[in-house]
């Protein structure tokens, strides 16, 4: 495959069938490998269509300044993209996240801007948009409320899933931005009758959901209820558990979010199975496990591994 | 046996500090007004006229219960019924 440059090399990712895992031959699981984009990770669609988006809409001009409420993974995407087009990009992160992210950041050029780490995402993205109102000149793209976001992957992600596996019945992706989920989920819906999505949130350590009020808490504005199926919490426990399953059964080297999706996923198979139907499960890969290394999620015990990322934001 | 409610941090001065306590009910609405009858003030917490409260989700077994009845959903004995407010991923 040949590409005019790194960034017209976004999507167009393998989907591998998981021969060992699925629990079937009626029941088959698939992954979808979203980090075999240019940085690495899933949030490449997003990050481009918004920035892409921005230009089209004039938002965007040579020189300007990205500002982005991001845990990571938005972030190198954009700082990747923003160094080829001649932007600067500041990211607001929460602490709390692990320290390859920073790096990576660090190394693309981007400026980190640190968030507490009380309050995860939620302080960033309030961080963030008091720098945004402080700083007009600066471009927010805002990742949780900018429609590029799902429609990068309504545009492509899907249609990609679809081409190489007409027979999907259940689709299954974290749940962050819920971007994935709604663009996905929309373009299945309109073209495979019956189709399941599935959520799969991260149920992080007490730290993160440390507000002070339940008024406080937080929806992405791109979230739309009636896209899902249903929707299940992971623990980090299941969440780790699952990632090194799949390395070990599969060979598949992936994040701690991927093993959340997993999770989900061989329940909805599992659920096929007791009701005697066929069914081809995809999950989303969000990224690979190199990034949480220091985290230790992949050495020790399951029990040492939790511990140790307790009150960190793995997904 | 009864139902064990996992309660987040946030909540906790309803429930003196107890991470998770029991509970009793047929449905989630029951079991709340079962949980407000032992902890006073929480249901406030939960609930606004009628639906659960925007910011608050709660799973029974995992599973978010706006996607199986809302308030309605069926409980029984054994199952675990998990309370979290809503917070930014990604």
């Amino acid at each position: 495959m040949r590409f005019e440059s790194l960034i017209d090399s976004v999507g167009r990712t393998p989907l591998v069938g998981l021969p060992r895992l699925s629990p079937s031959a009626e029941v088959r699981l698939w992954a979808k490998l979203e980090d075999r984009n240019p940085t690495g990770s899933i949030k490449d669609r997003p990050a481009l269509w918004m920035v892409e988006q921005a230009e089209k809409d004039g938002l965007l001009t040579p020189g300007c300044t990205i500002l982005e409420p991001t845990s990571g993974n938005t972030g190198i995407s954009l700082a990747m993209s923003a160094k080829l087009k001649g932007y600067k990009l500041i990211c607001v992160m929460p602490e709390n996240t692990s320290e390859e992210r920073r790096q990576l950041l660090r190394m693309w050029g981007a400026e980190i801007i640190s968030s507490a780490a009380a309050g995860g995402s939620n302080e960033a993205v309030r961080v963030a948009k008091e720098l945004a109102a402080e700083h007009p000149d600066w471009v927010m793209l805002y990742q949780y409320g900018n429609p590029a976001n799902w429609r990068s992957h309504y545009e492509s992600t899907g249609p990609e899933i679809l081409e190489d596996l007409p027979t999907v019945t259940h689709f299954v992706a974290g749940l962050g931005t819920t971007g994935t989920l709604m663009g996905v989920g929309r373009f299945l819906r309109e073209r495979v009758p019956g189709v399941r999505i599935v959520a799969a949130e991260p149920r992080y350590g007490e730290l993160v959901y440390g507000l002070r009020n339940v008024d406080e808490g937080f929806i992405p504005e791109l979230y739309d209820e009636s896209v899902l199926t249903t929707r299940f919490s992971v623990g980090s426990a299941d969440a780790l558990r699952r990632t090194r399953e799949l390395l070990a059964a599969e060979g598949i080297f992936a994040g701690v979010s991927t093993g959340a999706a997993l999770h989900a996923a061989l329940g909805v198979a599992a659920k096929a199975v007791k009701a005697g139907e066929s069914a081809d499960v995809v999950f989303v890969v969000a990224d690979g496990g190199w990034k949480y290394l220091s985290t230790g999620a992949y050495e020790g015990t399951l029990d040492e591994a939790e511990h140790r990322l307790e009150g960190q934001l793995w997904a | 046996m009864a139902i064990e409610v996992r309660i987040p941090t946030i909540l906790r001065t309803y429930t003196a500090g107890a991470k998770a306590v029991d509970a009793e009910g047929a449905t989630l609405d029951e079991l709340i007004s079962n949980l407000e009858s032992l902890h006073p003030g929480i249901k406030d917490r939960l609930v606004d006229q009628g639906n659960l409260r925007r910011f608050v989700n709660v799973y029974l077994n995992d599973e978010d219960v706006r996607f199986l009845g809302g308030l309605g959903t069926p409980v029984s004995d054994g199952d675990t019924v998990t309370v979290l407010p809503a917070v930014a991923g990604g």
